[in-house]
């Protein structure tokens, strides 16, 4: 693992009229690394990561995600990225090739990648005989495992999964959770929000964030030291006890 | 411009694999011109007529054969009681009254001066009216018919006459359904082009597609264009059943240049697309996407002279139409359909059409953003 910075927020705010959703945070993702960002609901992790992907206008602060600035180059962040949103976001009426070859087309892949990639990824997932059916007939731990490999299809730098692994089942996510390690064993820097803090186990680093600020940055086992908790749940219970604002 | 490639492939995909999409462009039009036409008359016929009778001549009888014959009127009551023929008036049975004195026929032959009562139910102005003026025309025809026979004419007349003859243009035959078809038309292309659009961007929101493609390096031009250019041929191919119905079922034959109207509606389009794409940018579900729709539908449609003349608005509405973009194509479609109008004349129209255009695109890109 290098020390190169790849995503830097400093400072970070966003406030929706007067309610501070991210009230000025600080940290550094490496680059290859599997950054956990983990809170309970409504602290903000879903408005951070947003403001990072160029969806969301920052209030105030600065924040630079693979080198570009999320003021003034979104567009060229968003080159650099793979976005995988909490809501299912491929094309229920379009088969799984089509989904593939259209969010591959629109980041400017030339045909024989496409097709290439395509027969491989389908192979990978065991999808070969479904690439003719529509995405709406598949069960949902095979949508989000097709969902997160079209965010990644791209080669992006760093790819940003919010809450990738909802409503599956444990086997799909462990297997979800392998395909993560591959895309950081490829190089690819990978934010993930969870609930699960078995799956917060498998990060390189976590944060943790309480009522839109981050209240603990480190390694897993770091902050079980450092807490006296003997898991990621004992740390996650102790800190977001704290929380002064109600889930969603 | 492949990424456009991308975008319009999989619009059209999923164009053509939504069946309600698919229902509404080839049955919709074929259902409104094949129906509405033949409703939507403005021609006042089957007026329900009540005859009270006091003086059961042979005149009186006279009168009311040549009323009933004209083709207007329905006998829905004949009596010698007032109050029984206003009882049907009451219970909306009947239209009109024509109420005949009892001196009628003694009026005529002796004082060669009758007169008769009409009264008439003007709950529904239009037919109220046109059914008072029917039947006084169809009075006074008979009024001439005994004076012929009554009076010898001198040689030359002593009473002034102007004989008025008139000749209809464009509609020879008064057809209304050649005034109504074209103006349906015109209904259909809109639908296509502001209903479909903003349901179809306000779809994407709803499921979330959206978020993905604004996290791509993707230029909202480009995501634009990729909705309106569906759409827009859509809305030609619309137009084009729309015309063909038009031709098979009410043999209405532009006298002008087919291409004259593709050329407007091409240009018309692209400003309804643009409304289309306003809606969806102030919406966020398709359920309000199609409430605004409708309302701006209604109040464009019915400001915009399909069914009434815009030369008897009030000042205010007509100074709407002339920002209508609904009511710059009728006109046209008129103008071309039955007069035979062509680029040339519709010039003006084109410009405006082309400002009307450009104002609501500009608008709606502007008001278009991939970060919030």
């Amino acid at each position: 693992m290098t020390n190169n910075r790849i995503i830097t927020a400093n400072q970070l705010t966003k406030i929706f009229g007067g309610f501070k959703a991210v009230d000025s945070i600080s940290f550094d993702v490496h680059e290859g690394e599997i950054f956990g960002f983990l809170g309970a609901n409504g602290a903000g992790k879903t408005t951070a990561m947003r403001m990072l992907c160029g969806l969301s206008m920052p209030s105030s602060g600065s924040a630079t995600v693979a080198g570009f600035d999320v003021y003034k180059e979104p567009e060229k962040i968003k080159r650099s990225i793979g976005y995988m949103s909490q809501k299912f976001s491929l094309y229920e009426d379009l088969t799984i090739k089509e989904n593939i070859r259209f969010y591959a087309g629109i980041y400017g892949k030339s045909d024989a990648f496409i097709k290439d990639k395509t027969a491989k990824l389908l192979q990978q997932l065991h999808l070969g005989s479904e690439a003719n059916k529509l995405v709406r007939s598949l069960p949902l731990g095979w949508k989000q495992k097709l969902a997160f490999s079209v965010a990644i299809f791209h080669e992006p730098r760093i790819v940003f999964l919010d809450e990738p692994t909802g409503g599956v089942d444990p086997v799909t996510r462990r297997e979800f959770w392998n395909m993560i390690y591959e895309a950081a064993a490829s190089g690819i820097t990978v934010f993930v929000t969870t609930h699960y803090m078995d799956e917060a186990e498998y990060c390189n680093r976590v944060s943790i964030m309480v009522d839109g600020k981050i209240e603990a940055l480190d390694t897993p086992s770091a902050l079980k030291r450092s807490l006296h908790a003997a898991s990621m749940d004992e740390v996650f219970l102790k800190l977001a006890r704290k929380a002064v604002r109600s889930g969603d | 411009m492949r990424t456009l490639k991308f975008l319009l492939q999989k619009e059209f995909r999923q164009v053509f694999r939504d069946p309600a999409i698919l229902r509404m462009i080839f049955i919709m039009p074929v259902i409104q011109l094949m129906i509405l036409p033949w409703a939507a008359d403005y021609e006042v016929k089957n007026i329900r007529l009540a005859v009270v009778d006091n003086n059961h001549s042979d005149y009186s009888r006279q009168l009311i054969s040549k009323v009933t014959s004209s083709g207007y009127f329905q006998l829905q009551h004949y009596s010698s009681s007032m109050q029984q023929a206003m009882q049907e008036i009451e219970a909306d049975k009947a239209d009109l009254v024509l109420e005949i004195p009892a001196h009628f026929s003694k009026d005529i032959v002796k004082e060669d001066e009758a007169s008769l009562m009409m009264s008439i139910n003007a709950i529904n102005g239009v037919k109220a009216n046109l059914g008072g003026a029917y039947l006084r025309s169809i009075i006074q025809d008979f009024n001439r018919e005994i004076r012929l026979r009554w009076i010898q004419f001198p040689r030359f007349n002593p009473e002034l006459n102007i004989e008025t003859t008139s000749s209809n243009w464009f509609n020879p035959h008064l057809n209304y359904r050649y005034f109504m078809v074209p103006g349906i038309l015109v209904v259909l292309v809109t639908m296509v082009g502001a209903f479909l659009t903003s349901m179809n961007i306000v779809r994407e929101k709803e499921i979330g597609t959206i978020e993905q493609i604004n996290v791509t390096p993707i230029h909202k031009y480009h995501f634009i264009l990729g909705k309106l250019i569906p759409f827009w041929v859509l809305g030609l191919f619309v137009l084009g059943i729309g015309l063909t119905i038009a031709r098979l079922v009410y043999g209405i034959v532009p006298v002008g240049n087919v291409a004259t109207i593709f050329c407007f509606a091409a240009l018309y389009l692209l400003a309804v697309l643009g409304l289309g794409l306003l809606i969806s940018t102030y919406t966020s579900s398709q359920q309000q996407a199609i409430l605004l729709s409708f309302f701006l539908m209604m109040v464009f449609i019915l400001l915009g002279g399909l069914y009434t003349s815009i030369d008897s608005m009030p000042a205010w509405a007509k100074a709407f139409t002339k920002i209508n973009p609904v009511s710059y194509f009728i006109e046209v479609m008129r103008m071309v359909v039955l007069k035979g109008s062509g680029l040339w004349d519709i010039r003006y129209h084109m410009l405006t059409m082309a400002g009307i255009a450009v104002v609501l695109n500009s608008w709606a890109i502007f008001s278009y953003r991939k970060r919030a």
